[in-house]
C-alpha cells in the first residue's frame, strides 16, 4: 500500500532523511520506530502527502486507483489538534461536515466510533476537559470518521498512562481487523513490539526492518542475566570479554558471543569471588537490537 | 534512610495532587518513580527538594526536614529537570564551571570537580565545544554532570531520558549505576515502563497515590502470586478470540490483550483452562512491569493506600 524509495529530505543544511526505502502492505500495522529527531514525523508527513521528499518517492496506492487519495486516509498528529472548546459530539459533527458526510451517515458512524473507543458516556464533555488517553481516542475517532483505508498516527502512545495505551492499541487492532491499514510512529521500544512490521529509524536511516520476531531473531548474540546478593558484579565484568553489558537494578545483562558464554561468565564471576550468582538466558528485546545497531552504525557526536 | 516520608500530601485548591505518600528509600538505592503524566511525581519531587511545602504529612531527605530545612537540603542534593537547564551559548567547560560556582565550590575543588565531570560525561577533548552544538544524548550527560558537580549525596532526576535514543539511554543508566555504587541515592521519575527495569526499587504512582512499591522482581513475583501466569500465542483471529473469552473476574482468565501478531492472557493457576489451551500453542512469558502497573490501576479503585518501603 505504501512504497518509499530512496527518500532524501533536506531542511536547509540539515539532512533529515538519508535514503530511506520501505514497503508497508495493505492490512498491516506498520511501525516507524526511533528516537526523537530520527525523522519519523517527516516520513509520516510524506505518507500523508503534506510534505515532498527532496529526492526519491513515497507512493500510497489504494484499491481501484488513487482518486481523492487524501480522503481515503486519516491522520492523527502528535499534537492534539481538535477543538478544546467543543464537546466530543460537536467535534465529530464538525469533522463529518468537513468530510462532506450526510447527517445520517455521520450520526451512525459517530455512534459506532464512540462505542469502539468507550467514549459513549462522555459525548457532551468538552474536549479540553478530557484526559490524555481520552483525547487520543477522540482524535482517532475523528480521523477515521469517513472510513479511510489507511490511518497514520504520530506517536499515539506518548504521554498517556499504560492502561489508556492498552485501550488505544485495542482500538487500533479493531480498526485493523475491519481492514484499515495502520501506520504508527513511536519512540518506545516496548510499543514497537505491538506492531506487525516495523522499521528502525536512526539519524534519518533505516537500521533494520521486519516483524518484531524476525528482528529479534537476527540478534547475533545471546543475553545472560546475572543476579547476585554479593556486591561487585558490575565491577568484576569490566574486563570480561563480551560485546556489552547493561545494569538492570540488581541484575546485569551480559551480551555473550558463542555457546560457552554461560560457562565463561560463571568462571569469570567465581574468579572475582562471586559464587552465589544465578545466570539465566533471556530473549533479546527490540531495545537490545536497536542498541547494538545504533552503537555500530553511528557515533553519537 | 536517604528519604523518609509519612502521609505526604499536597493540595492545589480542591485538587489533591499528592495523596498520603509514605516512602522509605535506603541510601545507595536507585528508586524509580513510575507513573503517567499528571500522577503527582513532579509535585512529590518538588516537596522532597524543599521547593514546595506539603499540605500535610512530613518527610526527611538526607536527614533534613523538608518543611523547615529546605535550604540545607538544596545544598546536599542534585536536581536534573526534564528540560536540561544548560546554557547553549556556553562551552561544555563553561557550563560546568558556572554550576560549580553557583554551588560555591572553592577554586581548587572547582577545577578538580569540573575535570572529573568532563570524564563522567565522556567529553574529554570536547571541553571547548559550544553546548548548543551537542546531540540530545550528549547534552543529557552534560546536564547530569552539571547537576552533580558539587558531589551531592542524593540526586533527583525528573524524566531524564525523554526523547533520548535507546543506546544513549542505556549508557546513561550505566552512569547512574556507577553513582549508586559510589554511595549516592538516586530518585528517578519516568513514565517508561521498560526503563523502570533499571531501578533497584520502584514506586508506582497513579492519581496522586502510591499504588505499590518493591523491587522490579518483587512486583512481578507478587503479580504472579496474586493473579496468575502470563501466556502468549498466535491465534488466527485475535479479536474474535478476545470477544469470546469473558473477563468478569470470576473465571480463570483475568486479563487478555493483543500483542502484535499474538495474544497475551493472564490466567489464574499453573495451567490454562482446557477450552483456551486447546485453541493455540501457548508459551509462558515473564510478566512485564506494564502488566503490573495495569493490574494495580484497575484494582486500585476504593482500596486502602499501602504503606511502602523500598
Amino acid at each position: 500500500m505504501i512504497a518509499a524509495r530512496d527518500v532524501q529530505k533536506f531542511y536547509g543544511d540539515v539532512h533529515a532523511i538519508r535514503g530511506v526505502s520501505f514497503d508497508a502492505e495493505r492490512g498491516t500495522v506498520f511501525g516507524i520506530v526511533g528516537p526523537d529527531g530520527a525523522g519519523k514525523t517527516t516520513l509520516l508527513r510524506m505518507i500523508v502527502g503534506v510534505l515532498s521528499p527532496s529526492s526519491g518517492t513515497v507512493r500510497v496506492a489504494f484499491d481501484g486507483g488513487d482518486g481523492e487519495a487524501r480522503r481515503r486516509m486519516g491522520y492523527v498528529a502528535g499534537k492534539f489538534s481538535l477543538y478544546e472548546d467543543l464537546s466530543i459530539l460537536e467535534n465529530l459533527s464538525l469533522f463529518s461536515r468537513l468530510y462532506g458526510m450526510s447527517e445520517n451517515r455521520a450520526k451512525a458512524r459517530a455512534d459506532e466510533l464512540l462505542d469502539l473507543t468507550g467514549l459513549s458516556p462522555f459525548g457532551d464533555r468538552l474536549a479540553g476537559r478530557l484526559s490524555g488517553g481520552m483525547r487520543q481516542k477522540l482524535a482517532i475517532a475523528a480521523a477515521v470518521l469517513h472510513e479511510p483505508e489507511l490511518i497514520v498516527l504520530d506517536e499515539p502512545g506518548t504521554g498517556v498512562d499504560p492502561v489508556s495505551r492498552r485501550d488505544i492499541w485495542g482500538v487500533l487492532y479493531r480498526l485493523n481487523r475491519k481492514g484499515v491499514t495502520i501506520v504508527v510512529s513511536t519512540s518506545y521500544m516496548d510499543e514497537a513490539e505491538l506492531c506487525m512490521r516495523l522499521i528502525f529509524l536512526h539519524e534519518g536511516r533505516v537500521l533494520e526492518s521486519g516483524t518484531p520476531d524476525e528482528i529479534c531473531g537476527r540478534f547475533p548474540y545471546r543475553i545472560l542475566r546475572a543476579r547476585s546478593e554479593t556486591p561487585g558484579v558490575r565491577k568484576s565484568l569490566v574486563d570480561f570479554p563480551c560485546p556489552g553489558t547493561s545494569s538492570f537494578g540488581h541484575s546485569v545483562h551480559v551480551v555473550v558471543d558463542g555457546d560457552d558464554g554461560d560457562r565463561r561468565l560463571r568462571e569469570h564471576l567465581e574468579r572475582a569471588g562471586i559464587f552465589d550468582a544465578t545466570v539465566d538466558a533471556i530473549p533479546p528485546t527490540l531495545e537490545d537490537v536497536f542498541v547494538l545497531l545504533a552503537g555500530n552504525g553511528a557515533h553519537h557526536s | 534512610m536517604a528519604v523518609e516520608t509519612d502521609g505526604l500530601t499536597r493540595d492545589f485548591g480542591a485538587f489533591r495532587a499528592v495523596d498520603h505518600v509514605t516512602l522509605a528509600i535506603p541510601r545507595g538505592a536507585i528508586f524509580g518513580f513510575l507513573g503517567p503524566n499528571g500522577s503527582g511525581k513532579t509535585t512529590t519531587i518538588r516537596m522532597l527538594c524543599g521547593l514546595l511545602r506539603p499540605s500535610s504529612g512530613d518527610g526527611r531527605v538526607v536527614g533534613c526536614d523538608i518543611a523547615r530545612e529546605g535550604e540545607a537540603i538544596r545544598r546536599r542534593i542534585g536536581y536534573m529537570s526534564q528540560k536540561f537547564s544548560l546554557y547553549d551559548d556556553l562551552t561544555v567547560a563553561e557550563n560546568l564551571t558556572f554550576y560549580a560556582g553557583m554551588y560555591g565550590l572553592g577554586n581548587a575543588r572547582r577545577r578538580e570537580r569540573v575535570d572529573a565531570m568532563i570524564g563522567l560525561a565522556d567529553l574529554r577533548g570536547r571541553e571547548r565545544v559550544v553546548t548548543g552544538a551537542l546531540s540530545c544524548g550528549v547534552r543529557q550527560r552534560l546536564a547530569l554532570a552539571c547537576a552533580i558537580v558539587h558531589e551531592p549525596e542524593m540526586i533527583f532526576l525528573d524524566e531524564p531520558t525523554s526523547g533520548v535514543d535507546p543506546a544513549a539511554r542505556r549508557r546513561f543508566w550505566e552512569t547512574i549505576a556507577d553513582l549508586s555504587e559510589e554511595g549516592a541515592t538516586v530518585m528517578v521519575s519516568t513514565h517508561f515502563m521498560d526503563e523502570a527495569e533499571h531501578c533497584t526499587g520502584l514506586g508506582l504512582m497513579y492519581s496522586g497515590r502510591m499504588l505499590a512499591c518493591g523491587t522490579p522482581e518483587e512486583l512481578k513475583r507478587r503479580l504472579v502470586a496474586e493473579t496468575g501466569r502470563l501466556w502468549q500465542a498466535r491465534v488466527r483471529d485475535s479479536i474474535g478470540f478476545l470477544d469470546r473469552i469473558h473477563l468478569d473476574g470470576s473465571g480463570s482468565v483475568l486479563d487478555a490483550y493483543i500483542f502484535g501478531s499474538s495474544i497475551r492472557i493472564l490466567a489464574r493457576g499453573d495451567s490454562l483452562p482446557a477450552d483456551v489451551a486447546g485453541e493455540a500453542d501457548w508459551e509462558e512469558r515473564e510478566v512485564t512491569l506494564e502488566d503490573v502497573f495495569v493490574h494495580h490501576v484497575r484494582s486500585s479503585a476504593g482500596k486502602e493506600v499501602r504503606k511502602c518501603g523500598a
